[in-house]
């Protein structure tokens, strides 16, 4: 599955997308970020407030119950501060 | 059938030219309303170099096109344009277009409100200010996620 991040969650990742495997039990949004927090120091740091965290599933919003099974690509970042 | 228009860009845009293209060659329009979101020079009493916008391509489009949708259900516009800029702005520039027309000013008028209030909140756009050599990121305002829920409907309270 393709992992998009934008603005400052890209920024404490340090990198705007990778190609990663989910492994089993890892079902919704919130468990992704959940997974993806335990993966190093900078994406503990990026996600260290799940809440304020937004994030899409093909290009359209979702919450963190959100299943992921079938995503082609999934983004978190920041509230958005557009307009 | 109602002419919408969405283009995300990183060029200037003409707002005048914009707004004369949606009552161009019609009758059924009596009232066009523009507004035109501006680069400020500075922030909390600080000047300001510039304002970085960064975008999420695909997304941008998708998600203000679903909300103009949204506009043409809920008003009788005959036409809406949206323009968006990404990338480097300078203080004094314009940063977002909307444009609606109607036949009478408040279909016009709401549909434009409501299309900004939810640009800021939905579209995925993030402003980052230039100042002092430092580049911050524009923390979200909880003003604008309650002007956007004031036009949530019932069937959307859930969003």
């Amino acid at each position: 599955m393709k992992v998009r991040y934008f603005a400052w969650v890209r920024e404490r990742i340090g990198k705007p997308e990778e190609e990663i495997d989910v492994p089993p039990g890892v079902g919704t949004v919130g468990e992704l970020i959940g997974w993806l927090s335990g993966r190093g120091e900078e994406y503990a740091y990026a996600f260290e407030n799940p809440k304020v965290i937004r994030a899409a599933i093909d290009r359209a919003h979702v919450r963190p119950d959100t299943p992921i099974k079938g995503a082609g690509e999934i983004a978190f970042f920041p509230p958005m501060t557009g307009g | 059938m109602t002419a919408t228009t969405v283009r995300i860009q990183s060029e200037p845009f003409d707002a005048a030219a914009e707004a004369a293209k949606l009552a161009r060659g019609r009758t059924d329009t009596g009232a066009v309303v523009t507004f035109t979101g501006i680069c400020r020079g500075d922030e909390a009493g600080e000047p300001i170099a510039a304002l970085n916008l960064e975008h999420y391509p695909g997304m941008a489009e998708a998600e203000i096109e679903r909300h103009a949708a949204e506009a043409c259900a809920r008003w009788p516009l005959t036409g809406v344009t949206v323009l968006h800029r990404h990338g480097r702005i300078a203080p004094g520039e314009d940063i977002v277009l909307v444009v609606t027309a109607s036949s009478h000013r408040d279909a016009a008028f709401a549909a434009a409100e409501f299309l900004m209030d939810y640009l800021k909140t939905r579209a995925p756009f993030w402003k980052q200010v230039e100042k002092a050599g430092l580049k911050t990121w524009v923390e979200a305002k909880s003003t604008d996620d309650a002007a956007a829920a004031r036009w949530a409907r019932e069937d959307q309270a859930a969003e």
